[in-house]
């Protein structure tokens, strides 16, 4: 396999407020003590006084960015996607998306491969968290280009958006030319295949991409589909890939209860279509510190599990 | 400081008790909601909305309004009463109160009613939504004020905690708090729930500017506001010591009021009581 090109999405959310910041002048930043973390301290150094450090206060944060939206403001605020969601459900759910305000909420150590903090900051609930409330969009994209471009679609649309990438360094999937008409609940087939679908988010886009290069061995031809967007989620390439592929596997570094496997699933019943499926994701537990790297390999989140999985799905009547 | 005479002040506790009574009727005829807050933050709303507030019924989304935060978000009816005696809507309105196909949610809903500006109902949340306004108004260079009643009981939730250290550490001198202090939340006495006091000392702690005064004197509450407003380089807390059901002889400090309307036997009583303060105060003038 060639040597990736490794680029942090979290470099690419910082380094693209900073860019949008020259453009907007209503557009805002907060973070809850975690700017480096997250990045947002790029944003902070250019725009101080438009950068609201609000301390390890993570429901402060979401209602006082509610407040700043209520006044014209794109406001993004920006902690783990564990302090992010589920420690601020109600802040979200009132002031967000209940009052449809203009907040951002763009996440950073999504998943398992957060690593070495263990089941208390690997947050794999908070796709389901968002995905169930009224108005929220909910994304994530799988690599750096892809955040750059997405947090522009956050700042061009206006209402209650969440957003989340992992922790780590992610190979790069896209060229920024290949990326200028993306659109926020359109999915991308990245690689066309006609016997199963991958329909993958996150992190786990990449490793469907060399699964796919395994699985052509076993004569297998896959499509890898991008669903950068959960909600809403884009029914139509679902139904599509269902029917061209007649096999689909859903893949996300989310628990399997309430994320892109429940929305895939959700949309096939809703439509009536009988396909293969099987969904990869943590299922219903918590994990534990390690090697990102390994926990992905225990966990059943890599091509590996991924090739083994569609093996035996494409082989069943 | 401005001088508000008595004739001022008299139309204003006219315009309390007309209040009260919208307050009584709508809460009577949704047969839901709470008497006992709504009716103790009374006149901190009629200062504000009838003398104190920049504002324009015509024109609820001026972005130079002052801005007011009803963070005690069960008061509902209060802020719905004064809203439609500003002018914002119908006093029909009023009538459907909880009510499917309407306007006036149980609770503050931004996106159903002109003049709400956040919402509420889910405590604690009201000061931090306050300071992001506050924080906009000082970015934007805009001389606009925001005002946020908090109940006493509401300041048990932490949030409050982490909104009143952030007011104070960005220095929010465009921004007022009342606390509505009746001393009661729904199971009971403040002190006996989750001890407050010293209200004072604590939001003192907090670095704010901290007024406390009779919250149904509302020659107070005004002079209260105009001192807010002068201070610079901190938030200004103003306590309003008022009594829970005011205004209503046996709805004044019960606790059984807190979220239980009136049957009919008692909405005839509080209206003829309301009803002979109000010729009272007319009397007067």
């Amino acid at each position: 396999m060639n040597k990736k090109t490794m680029v942090n999405p979290r470099n690419a959310y910082g380094q693209k407020l900073v860019e949008l910041g020259k453009k907007y002048a209503n557009l805002v930043v907060l973070d809850a003590d975690l700017s480096k973390s997250t990045k947002t301290i790029l944003f902070a150094k250019e725009y101080p006084e438009r950068f609201f450090e609000m301390g390890i206060a993570e429901a402060n944060m979401i209602s006082t960015a509610a407040g700043l939206a209520s006044c014209g403001k794109i406001a993004f605020a920006s902690t783990f996607a564990v302090f992010a969601t589920g420690r601020v459900y109600d802040q979200i759910r009132m002031d967000v998306a209940y009052s449809k305000s203009n907040v951002k909420i763009f996440a950073t150590h999504g998943g398992i491969s957060v690593g070495k903090d263990g089941a208390s900051h690997q947050m794999i609930e908070d796709i389901a968290l968002m995905r169930v409330l009224p108005n929220m969009t909910v994304i994530a994209p799988s690599d750096a280009p892809q955040t750059g471009k997405i947090v522009e679609l956050m700042v061009e649309n206006n209402g209650p958006m969440y957003a989340r990438i992992g922790r780590a360094n992610a190979p790069v999937i896209y060229k920024e030319k290949n990326l200028i008409n993306l659109k926020l609940g359109k999915g991308l087939i990245v690689e066309e295949g006609n016997d199963v679908t991958i329909i993958a988010c996150g992190t786990m886009v990449d490793p469907a991409l060399d699964a796919k290069k395994i699985l052509k061995n076993n004569g297998i031809d896959t499509r890898v589909v991008d669903m950068h967007t959960i909600k809403p989620i884009d029914k139509e390439l679902i139904i599509k890939c269902a029917k061209e592929t007649g096999a689909i596997v859903t893949a996300e570094e989310h628990s399997i209860i309430g994320g892109l496997g429940s929305a895939v699933a959700e949309t096939l019943m809703d439509n009536n279509i009988s396909t293969k499926f099987y969904r990869m994701g943590i299922k219903d537990r918590f994990c534990e510190s390690g090697d990102p790297k390994d926990l992905l390999e225990k966990y059943g989140l890599n091509q590996k599990h991924m090739v083994k999985n569609i093996i035996n799905l494409v082989k069943k009547n | 400081m401005n001088n508000y005479d008595e004739q001022i002040i008299r139309n204003l506790e006219i315009i309390a008790v007309k209040i009260r009574k919208n307050i009584i009727k709508m809460l009577f005829k949704a047969a839901s909601g709470h008497p006992g807050g709504s009716l103790s933050a009374v006149e901190g709303l009629v200062s504000l909305y009838f003398l104190h507030m920049n504002h324009n019924p015509k024109k609820p989304d001026d972005e130079n309004r002052d801005r007011f935060i009803l963070s005690k978000g069960h008061a509902a009816p209060a802020l719905y009463a004064t809203l439609a005696e500003s002018g914002y809507f119908s006093y029909d309105e009023l009538n459907n109160l909880r009510n499917m196909n309407c306007m006036l949610q149980g609770h503050p809903a931004c996106l159903c009613t002109p003049g709400i500006e956040a919402s509420t109902g889910s405590l604690g949340h009201g000061l931090s939504f306050a300071n992001g306004v506050a924080l906009a108004a000082k970015l934007d260079n805009k001389d606009y004020k925001t005002y946020v009643m908090l109940g006493d009981g509401e300041t048990n939730e932490g949030q409050i905690w982490e909104a009143a250290a952030a007011a104070s550490h960005y220095k929010l001198d465009n921004l007022t708090a009342f606390i509505d202090r009746n001393f009661l939340q729904i199971d009971g006495n403040t002190e006996k729930i989750m001890r407050l006091e010293s209200i004072r000392d604590r939001w003192n702690s907090f670095g704010w500017k901290v007024i406390e005064i009779d919250g149904h004197d509302i020659k107070k509450i005004l002079e209260a506001l105009d001192e807010a407003d002068g201070n610079s380089n901190s938030p200004t807390i103003i306590i309003l010591n008022t009594i829970k059901g005011k205004g209503v002889s046996f709805m004044e400090n019960n606790v059984d009021f807190h979220g239980v309307p009136p049957n009919e036997m008692e909405y005839n009583l509080a209206i003829e009581e309301l009803d002979t303060l109000q010729k009272k105060l007319e009397a007067m003038n």
